[in-house]
């Protein structure tokens, strides 16, 4: 540990210094009275475009991504370069659909997508199931990121034996997250992700011309690459795709970039903006992350180049993939700023640690405390019930990591993907349409929740020796087709949810099965700043028009 | 529905619809074209055309959303 030094004392004065930060935050902006949903959860609704940008940005591209990505170049090439397109399409393929949301849920109240599904579909059945898919989604996501810590630990040699003396680091780091988080709500995350985003957006631009120039150039990085996936005996890495693994990469980013706009997190992001052209100037502002992505994963050509090799995982015989960018840093860079790399990716764990649990304790309120067990909930039980679930999420999430395998959330991160695209026909395409009947949407999601998980268990993983839940990469062949070509599984699930959906629909009109009431007017999905907000109770009770 | 004699009494219905919102396709549809960039050549800067060219629809991404955003502003 004693060559670690520096590094180790980097990491811990910038790591104190946003704790300070999300302590004081609760003042930054400060609310009339926290006591309330929208500021605790949503840090009063009034964030402009920069505080979005960085809240944001900081919410979607997490610690995990910035190690798992460049891991995945490393052992795969450009078949991990899927999350470039991926946060491509995110950006034109939600521009519509977000100012609608942010709209109708300014005009409502809304604070949790489950929320807009029960006004709009008349049903808390499916408002349960929407929100018990969103915390469910984002309870591994949050685990994932305490992975992101622990590769940056691991490299700096901060390790112990027995159980506890491996993991308090975390723990620390937890509580302290935990408490602030507690204090200041989405304020917290919102005034961290400065720091974070800024040493990031540092550590990238140096790593991006330093490594090359150490390394000898671009050219030399991309050849080591290819060199070393022609030597290696699996037929589906290289430095471009192959015949069998574009289709594969096509659905796999269409449908990451569907589903990334559905987490709760990404959308408590969203409801944060104070007005419509806040979101939609993101839109445009955000890619510049996706450039960032771009070229972080790259490194893990550069990873190959300099001749890392990956710490050994958690069990005997594996390696931790996750530590070829931390180690990497740590080869190339002087101790001090390999310190400030570390602490970007610390950091970057923790503004989406924040915001996924406050998310997914909003939808825990929201959804089931407010509708089912204490339906006369004042705002102010609403906050304080919120501030201690983020609590209890996580300590459910270092839970997993220390009591568990962390292969098991890395499995569960995947079918989270998957399973939180299931809401799309209710949430994204409820957006625009009534027309799909609320039963016809609860059987295309349990039919597509059912298809999703059969297709995941089939899915085996050669490299570690797994035979169920190996990737989300389906082969054709099982379906009966004659090719070796892979589809992604969300993909298909999604579209075989929308057709149940559809003919369901079909049925249960015929059956003359009650719709429901809608309740929100065409005018709602078009509300900006200013806009005065509907009463629920009064809402209740006039005049219906659909918009469809 | 707005009586036509008195369009100023009742506001027109806002609406989102623009036909500058079709560009928003143009950045969803090239990423998922791959024979259009699965290739090595020709490299920029030593980074091969699988990689430059997805950049560039990073920028082709960024270009189209502030065109609509622009012209869609009221």
């Amino acid at each position: 540990m004693g060559d670690h030094i520096t590094e180790i004392v980097v990491f811990t004065l910038l790591f104190l210094l946003v704790s300070g930060m999300g302590f004081v935050a609760a003042r930054w902006r400060a609310p009339k009275d926290m006591e309330h949903l929208d500021e605790w959860g949503l840090g009063g609704r009034s964030f402009g475009g920069w505080i979005t940008w960085f809240l944001i940005g900081g919410d979607l591209y997490t610690a995990y991504t910035f190690v798992a990505v460049p891991a995945l170049i490393f052992g795969a090439g450009a078949a991990g370069f899927f999350a470039v397109p991926y946060t491509i399409i995110i950006y034109p393929l939600f521009f519509l659909i977000l100012i609608r949301l942010w709209s109708v849920s300014h005009r409502h109240g809304f604070v949790t997508p489950a929320d807009f599904v029960r006004t709009r579909f008349d049903s808390p059945t499916l408002a349960l199931l929407v929100a018990i898919t969103g915390i469910v989604a984002t309870m591994p996501y949050i685990a994932l990121q305490l992975i992101g810590i622990e590769a940056v630990l691991k490299t700096m040699g901060v390790t112990g034996d027995s159980l506890l003396a491996r993991h308090a680091p975390i723990i620390i780091a937890f509580a302290i997250l935990a408490a602030y988080t507690y204090q200041s709500g989405l304020r917290a995350p919102a005034l961290i992700a400065f720091v974070k985003d800024t040493l990031i957006y540092i550590v990238i631009l140096v790593a991006v011309i330093y490594l090359p120039y150490k390394l000898g150039g671009w050219g030399t990085i991309f050849d080591a690459a290819e060199a070393k996936f022609n030597a290696s005996p699996n037929p589906n890495d290289g430095i471009t795709l192959n015949a069998n693994n574009q289709l594969q990469y096509v659905t796999l980013a269409l449908g990451s970039a569907l589903a990334l706009f559905l987490y709760p997190h990404s959308i408590t992001g969203v409801l944060a903006g104070k007005n419509r052209n806040v979101i939609k100037r993101n839109m445009s502002a955000l890619p510049a992350y996706s450039f960032l992505l771009g070229l972080l994963a790259l490194l893990g050509y550069a990873a190959i180049a300099s001749g890392v090799k990956p710490l050994p995982g958690a069990t005997e015989g594996t390696v931790d993939s996750n530590t070829v960018v931390p180690l990497l840093f740590d080869m190339q860079f002087p101790a001090w700023f390999a310190g400030v790399a570390f602490a970007a990716i610390g950091i970057g764990a923790l503004v989406p640690a924040a915001i996924m649990s406050i998310a997914a304790a909003n939808l825990f309120t929201r959804n089931i405390y407010k509708e089912y067990l204490r339906k006369d909930a004042t705002h102010a039980q609403e906050a304080r019930v919120s501030k201690i679930t983020s609590l209890v999420v996580k300590v459910g999430a270092v839970a997993c990591i220390v009591f568990l395998d962390p292969q098991f959330s890395i499995d569960l991160q995947l079918i989270g993907g998957i399973i939180i695209l299931q809401t799309a026909p209710a949430v994204a395409l409820g957006l625009f349409t009534r027309w799909l009947h609320r039963g016809g949407l609860i059987a295309g999601w349990v039919v597509g929740m059912a298809l999703s998980m059969w297709m995941l268990w089939q899915i085996p993983n050669p490299a570690n020796g797994k035979a169920h839940f190996g990737g989300s990469a389906f082969p054709l062949a099982d379906f009966g087709f004659d090719t070796k070509r892979t589809i992604y599984v969300g993909f298909v699930t999604v579209l075989v949810n929308l057709l149940v959906a559809i003919i369901a629909t079909v049925i249960l009109r015929a059956m003359k099965s009650p719709e429901g009431v809608d309740g929100t007017t065409r005018d709602d999905y078009y509300a900006d700043e200013g806009d005065p907000r509907i009463d629920k109770d009064v809402a209740a009770t006039v005049d219906h028009q659909s918009s469809t | 529905m707005a009586d036509p004699e008195t369009p100023k009494a009742v506001p027109a219905p806002r609406s989102d619809r623009s036909p500058w919102n079709w560009l928003l396709l143009i950045p969803i549809v090239l990423p998922v074209l791959t024979p259009l960039f699965n290739r090595d050549d020709p490299r920029l800067w030593g980074f091969p055309a699988f990689y430059w060219i997805q950049f560039l629809f990073i920028l082709v991404g960024v270009a189209t959303t502030t065109i609509v955003y622009r012209s869609t502003r009221k």
